[in-house]
């Protein structure tokens, strides 16, 4: 037990000290770890739950009132679900989720086949690849708003350059893309599948130079043909890399705001007002700010639950 | 054993040479609207609007003398009574019968980009390689799920917390600031920083800053100059990707900025509306404002691609 006392002289007290702190391994000079992981961490966490969780938990709650932002003086009355009612019996609104889920589904389609495509391509590994992946991926570097501006200029009657590249095939320059309802909710896939084909091509070259090349030799060795061998080998091995290339261009399209705002602001009538268009304007041109936010807790319920279904299968595919 | 030649394993020149020629193919289509948008800030606006488009064209500066200044009309005994033109684009504005009449917005718009870019990009930068050491060494309390939770913060959709925010902005006074804006940046960024940090760093082996604390350094001198240094790649791959994105977001700063900390995407749209169809002038806009990013793309291709394919790759 103790041996200080009052007697003991200031030395041995100092070498009893030592002595009580030696059996933590090692201590160092400055503040103790457990300080340090607190202070490390706690300003990222903080800082998310004020711009994430707590606007969310705000947001849910608005849902169910009358809240309007542009007058900060209102009585505000808590109608329960009458928000969510009223956006589910609305026409618009599933129209705007139509628009969404036509968009979302080609562009997705058509980024597949053709970032696959060129990363299979690149995998052949011919000779200054690098330079032509360089100019492939600038485009989904740039500012999509920006991009949907500089695309109206593009997709001009007779005076766009897009619709003089086409005139040969179609047989004129009068067409508009982004004017006539029949071709605009094409042209916002067109422009998005321009803007994030090289994504999913990244992706997927990634997957391509994962898989191990012995198996390809061992495949040779029996026989396989290349037929036989793309199926069998590089396919499964592929699919976790291009389903996760899906997962996150799925979830950035059903987000998708920016680019088509710039590029048809949801016209012409609204057939390219994609769900969050719809939104943003109720909330913030309409201010029937309530009633945006229950359309907003609707898509975001409806992110998260395919995102976790698809994660489940995404989980299984890989496991194989 | 003719079919080896056909293999997967080692491609045949001749379909090398077809990859290639495809590939090049799809890369040059996929550069014409980059390429047309920067010629375009060349034309003058009547061979803006040319039909059939001209490719060859005389060039001129007027799209980006447009950008910068504002001009008005004037009439002809107006203009002839004027002292000759002080410099080149004076010059240039009143072969158009007008005269500039002071700067445009865009270079302040252009300025306010890069102020809240850099800003986002270095706390996101600070605040994430901390908590990924923090996360990487240290037993932090409910760790998986703190990861997880900043993970999934990603997924918002910006709609879902795009009403309080605005509604707190307000309130606050952090609207059209610059502050407000680094800070919400640095949000949407840190998630991402942090994951691809904390790999960076899993990957530095501890015993070197045990060294250093055993030398004498306390922890956080060890984290200063010993680990910071090594997880160069790292952090300079998430800086580049939180100043890309910050340098293009538009869905936050069109609802929460308008005057003075309004960044160039809101902005540049606008250009259409004030000169008629500007195009040269819009493009011109367009082309310094991607100018940048194009740079750095072609510049730093390596650090950027890693970290695209990082969570695929590593996670």
């Amino acid at each position: 037990m103790s041996t200080l006392s009052d007697t003991t002289t200031p030395a041995a007290a100092e070498t009893a000290e030592r002595a009580r702190r030696a059996p933590a391994p090692r201590t160092y000079r400055g503040l103790s770890d457990r300080a340090l992981a607190w202070i490390f961490v706690t300003p990222v966490v903080v800082l998310l739950l004020a711009i994430n969780i707590f606007p969310l938990v705000w947001n849910i709650w608005l849902s169910f009132t009358t809240y309007r932002a542009n007058r900060p003086g209102m009585e505000v009355r808590n109608i329960g679900t009458a928000n969510y009612e009223r956006l589910l019996s609305q026409e618009d609104v599933w129209l705007s989720l139509q628009h969404t889920a036509h968009f979302v589904t080609w562009s997705l389609a058509l980024q597949v086949l053709l970032g696959f495509g060129l990363a299979w391509l690149l995998n052949k590994n011919f000779r200054s690849n690098g330079i032509w992946t360089t100019m492939i991926v600038l485009p989904m570097m740039l500012s999509p708003a920006v991009v949907g501006t500089f695309w109206t200029y593009l997709f001009q009657p007779q005076i766009g350059i897009f619709n003089a590249i086409l005139a040969p095939f179609v047989g004129s320059t009068q067409f508009s893309m982004i004017a006539d309802a029949q071709l605009a909710p094409w042209a916002i896939v067109l422009v998005d599948t321009w803007m994030w084909t090289p994504f999913v091509m990244l992706i997927c070259l990634a997957g391509l130079r994962s898989v191990p090349r012995d198996l390809y030799e061992a495949a040779e060795v029996d026989g396989a043909s290349s037929w036989r061998q793309f199926y069998t080998i590089t396919l499964p091995m592929v699919l976790p890399f291009l389903m996760l290339a899906v997962l996150f261009r799925g979830i950035e399209n059903f987000k998708m705001f920016d680019m088509v705002v710039e590029l048809t602001s949801g016209g012409p009538g609204s057939v390219t007002e994609l769900a969050n268009i719809y939104l943003k304007r109720e909330a913030f041109e309409k201010w029937r700010t309530g009633y945006a936010a229950a359309l907003a807790v609707i898509l975001f319920v409806t992110v998260f639950g395919f995102a976790n279904i698809y994660v489940k299968v995404w989980t299984k595919v890989k496991q194989r | 054993m003719s079919t080896s030649a056909h293999s997967i394993v080692e491609p045949t020149a001749r379909v090398k040479w077809m990859a290639g020629v495809l590939v090049a193919a799809y890369a040059l289509v996929t550069l014409i609207p980059i390429v047309w948008i920067v010629m375009t800030g060349f034309k003058s606006p009547s061979d803006s609007i040319a039909y059939p488009p001209k490719v060859i064209f005389e060039p001129t500066l007027e799209g980006y003398v447009n950008v910068f200044t504002t001009r008005s009309r004037q009439s002809a005994e107006y203009m002839a009574q004027l002292p000759p033109p002080q410099t080149w684009y004076e010059e240039l504005v009143r072969e158009r019968n007008m005269v500039i009449t002071g700067p445009s917005r865009f270079a302040d718009r252009y300025m306010n980009s890069l102020i809240i870019g850099f800003g986002a990009t270095f706390l996101t930068v600070i605040l994430g390689v901390m908590a990924a050491y923090a996360f990487s060494r240290f037993r932090v309390p409910l760790r998986d799920d703190l990861m997880f939770f900043i993970l999934s913060t990603r997924m918002f959709p910006p709609v879902a917390v795009a009403i309080p925010i605005f509604l707190m902005y307000r309130e606050l006074g952090l609207s059209d600031t610059h502050l407000g804006m680094i800070v919400l940046y640095t949000a949407v960024n840190l998630s991402l920083a942090v994951w691809l940090l904390k790999g960076f760093i899993d990957e530095i082996p501890r015993e070197y800053e045990e060294a250093a604390m055993v030398d004498g350094y306390s922890r956080f001198q060890a984290f200063r100059k010993v680990v910071l240094p090594q997880a160069k790649a790292g952090i300079a791959a998430t800086a580049i990707f939180s100043l890309i994105f910050s340098w293009n977001e538009y869905n936050f700063a069109i609802l929460l900025t308008s005057g003075q900390a309004q960044t160039a995407p809101p902005f540049i749209p606008l250009i259409i509306g004030e000169g008629g169809l500007d195009w040269p002038a819009v493009s011109a806009a367009t082309t310094l404002f991607i100018l940048p990013v194009l740079i750095f793309t072609v510049l730093l291709r390596k650090h950027l691609l890693a970290g695209i394919t990082f969570g695929a790759v590593r996670r």
